[in-house]
């Protein structure tokens, strides 16, 4: 056994020297944190079920893969009009394409932001600019808890920048746009995206993540996002990938005090999808925000693992999941809150809600409250039922034919995630893209109505 | 012209017999009450002419405008013109009330050959709706429903109707839970729907309904069958004798 998980390490450890050889120019700081995450990601290798944060997701197809580095995939920019076009969204500030992880200027659409405001490819900004990047760059993720994270880290080499100086405030979205390109052999992208917002900004960002073509891709992101003081910044991933793509992803943001950010994920695609969602409120009066929908069928395997530290006092915390699973599709939603000691006044909510279509389909969903703090309110509750009989009754009994009622009950139980996103330009492009999604869905939907009795299973607790 | 007509109904729910034989003809212009105690069989009534799958009908047919309801899906019910106002209305949190009521008049005149409503045409109708039933205009954009008090739910039941505009309207209990006030604003909403061309079956536990909306004819159920039929004197009847002075024998339906 020893000598199969060498041999998969060898291919991860010529990747490693492989990017070394061309990022030779990164400042030593950065090769720095690169050999460190190697060196953690050797030490731990991946994660198994027996760690309790993986307990309901099995990484073998990802561990067993001899994935390479994706290669430099530039082709004529007509390869890309039609995916650059159908995945703008309508008003938005600027559309950053990044192909295989790395940077594509010459598809991207730099838009018309305010001066001081920076945007674009993170290799370039570090060699423009490499001492500036130290202070933020790998101090919040942690590497030690995540081998994914210090696999990440291993291969930093590009991904999305953003820089929002003091007070600025910004309507449009901010979007960057990640194209996988599946070769004939497995390759993986390490996209590693840093957001800094300074003090009394506003802004939106999103994180688009699509394939042009089908194969088998890992891509394994990490995004910082730090926001300073009063700052008001909302964050969207997208996952929309190809179905052989393995997609891993954490966003970790940094609140200073005051902070409001909401972090909205919407997991469509991927074959494997691990959505990892780790914001501390490091300032007092900070509030996040943590939303998403998830919507699987075939057998799609999407994991949201929520991590809320509660690091400072009188902070709020919201999560709110909804899934939609149908055929043999597996979600997981484990939502873990840490309170820590001084975090007094902490008022965190939690609440995971969930449809499955089909017998096949499956929901693990736990919560995980730590509390060491003893002035503090904590709320969870989960739901997993099925789509419910009495308004479908209803309203067909008003006319809608059963398919397209079958369709707006869903839609509606997605328009619970969607109606709380802020952003109007982005919201609209998603609730298209929902609504697109769903028909399929729904249609597979008919052939379980027969036992589609109301077995829904309910748990409410306040601890 | 008989908008509905019941013909010796016969009805199931897991296995136990609801309704025992119902005769019943409604036709165009009239309004109908149906009173009945408890566990009579009236909101079961109402639940299998609006085609609620759960009930099993055994014997009997329905004809709605002359065509067999009882072949009739829910939808396919509600586009012929039936219309239930539901005695515990459904929330749909995620659709709001402008939303769904335009998808449904849609679905209606679309099956019907007409064209479909834009939310353009569609609002100031809906809006007219709703001062009549005196419901704020807040309503429109609310989820279906979701957090109305009892007496907005039914209120909202009528906008439906009055929208919908069906030929054949059964209200399922629609004054159980109303005050006074809510009821007087119900009965209006109900009164102003009265037609020459529509019919409407009032299935009722109380009388005091009954002060607001005057029907042309009450039938007293019992036990799964109608047992008394008369004018509206009948309910006042019923209200100073009770249930108890029915004979379950003397079947008499219209």
């Amino acid at each position: 056994m020893a000598t199969a998980a060498t041999e998969r390490l060898r291919n991860y450890l010529d990747a490693y020297h492989t990017l070394g050889a061309n990022a030779s120019r990164q400042p030593a700081w950065l090769r720095g944190l690169r050999e460190r995450g190697f060196a953690r990601f050797c030490e731990v290798g991946f994660p198994t079920a027996k760690n309790e944060d993986w307990r309901f997701t099995n990484v073998n197809a990802i561990a067993q893969t001899p994935f390479h580095l994706a290669r430099d995939a530039r082709r004529s920019e007509a390869t890309y009009s039609d995916t650059l076009d159908a995945c703008r969204i309508p008003g938005a500030a600027c559309q950053l394409v990044f192909l295989n992880g790395r940077f594509a200027s010459e598809l991207s659409d730099l838009g018309n932001l305010p001066q001081g405001v920076r945007v674009g490819g993170l290799a370039q900004a570090i060699a423009q600019d490499g001492a500036s990047f130290e202070r933020h760059l790998g101090r919040y993720v942690n590497i030690e808890r995540d081998a994914f994270c210090a696999l990440n880290t291993a291969f930093i080499e590009d991904g999305a920048y953003v820089y929002l100086p003091r007070r600025t405030v910004l309507e449009a979205p901010i979007c960057f746009l990640f194209i996988s390109l599946p070769g004939n052999d497995p390759e993986m992208t390490n996209p590693r995206n840093l957001i800094v917002a300074e003090d009394g900004t506003e802004a939106s960002i999103v994180e688009d993540y699509v394939s042009l073509g089908s194969g088998v891709s890992f891509s394994n992101v990490v995004t910082e996002l730090v926001v300073g003081e009063n700052a008001v910044i909302s964050h969207y991933m997208i996952e929309r990938e190809d179905r052989q793509a393995f997609n891993v992803s954490t966003l970790r943001t940094q609140q200073a005090r005051g902070a409001n950010v909401s972090s909205h994920s919407v997991l469509l695609g991927g074959g494997l999808v691990r959505n990892n969602v780790h914001p501390v409120l490091a300032g007092e009066g900070g509030e996040c925000l943590i939303n998403g929908l998830f919507i699987g069928n075939g057998t799609q395997h999407m994991d949201n693992y929520m991590l809320v530290e509660h690091a400072s006092a009188h902070c709020g915390s919201r999560q709110f999941y909804n899934g939609i699973l149908d055929g043999h599709s597996h979600g997981v939603f484990h939502g873990r809150i840490i309170v820590h000691k001084d975090a007094q006044k902490t008022d965190a909510k939690q609440t995971n809600r969930n449809l499955l279509l089909s017998d096949g389909a499956q929901i693990d969903t736990k919560p995980q409250l730590e509390i060491y703090a003893d002035d503090v309110k904590c709320t969870h509750g989960a739901t997993i039922g099925q789509v419910e009989e009495n308004a479908l009754f209803y309203m067909r009994s008003r006319g809608i034919e059963e398919t397209d009622a079958r369709s707006l009950l869903l839609l509606a139980f997605a328009n619970e995630c969607l109606d709380r996103m802020k952003c109007a330009p982005v919201r609209d492009y998603l609730r298209d893209l929902v609504q697109g999604w769903l028909p399929g869905i729904s249609h597979s939907a008919n052939g379980n109505s027969a036992h589609a009795g109301e077995v829904a299973r309910r748990w409410e607790e306040v601890g | 012209m008989s908008i509905l007509e019941i013909k010796d109904l016969h009805a199931n729910i897991h296995n136990h017999e609801i309704l025992k034989g119902v005769n019943l003809t409604v036709k165009a212009g009239e309004m109908h009450s149906i009173m009945g105690p408890n566990g009579s069989g009236k909101s079961t009534l109402a639940q299998v002419l609006a085609r609620r799958e759960s009930y099993e009908v055994t014997r009997g047919q329905v004809l709605l405008n002359g065509k067999d309801l009882l072949a009739m899906k829910p939808e396919e019910a509600a586009c012929e013109g039936l219309f239930m106002a539901f005695q515990y209305p459904v929330e749909i949190p995620g659709i709001s009330n402008a939303y769904f009521l335009r998808a449904a008049l849609n679905a209606i005149r679309k099956y019907r050959g007409e064209e479909e409503l834009d939310a353009m045409d569609f609002l100031p109708l809906l809006k007219e709706k709703m001062r009549l039933l005196e419901m704020d205009e807040r309503f429109l954009n609310r989820p279906v429903n979701e957090g109305f008090s009892g007496g907005e739910k039914k209120r909202n039941e009528i906008v439906q109707m009055a929208v919908l505009e069906p030929k054949m309207a059964i209200l399922d209990e629609t004054d159980s839970g109303l005050d006074i006030d809510a009821l007087k604003i119900v009965a209006k909403g109900v009164n102003a729907m009265r037609s020459a061309d529509r019919a409407i079956l009032v299935v009722t536990h109380y009388q005091r309904l009954l002060d607001y909306i005057v029907p042309d004819y009450v039938h007293v159920l019992v036990d799964g069958r109608i047992v008394k039929s008369g004018g509206k004197e009948l309910a006042l009847e019923l209200e100073a004798k009770g249930y108890a002075s029915t004979e379950p024998a003397s079947a008499a339906a219209r």
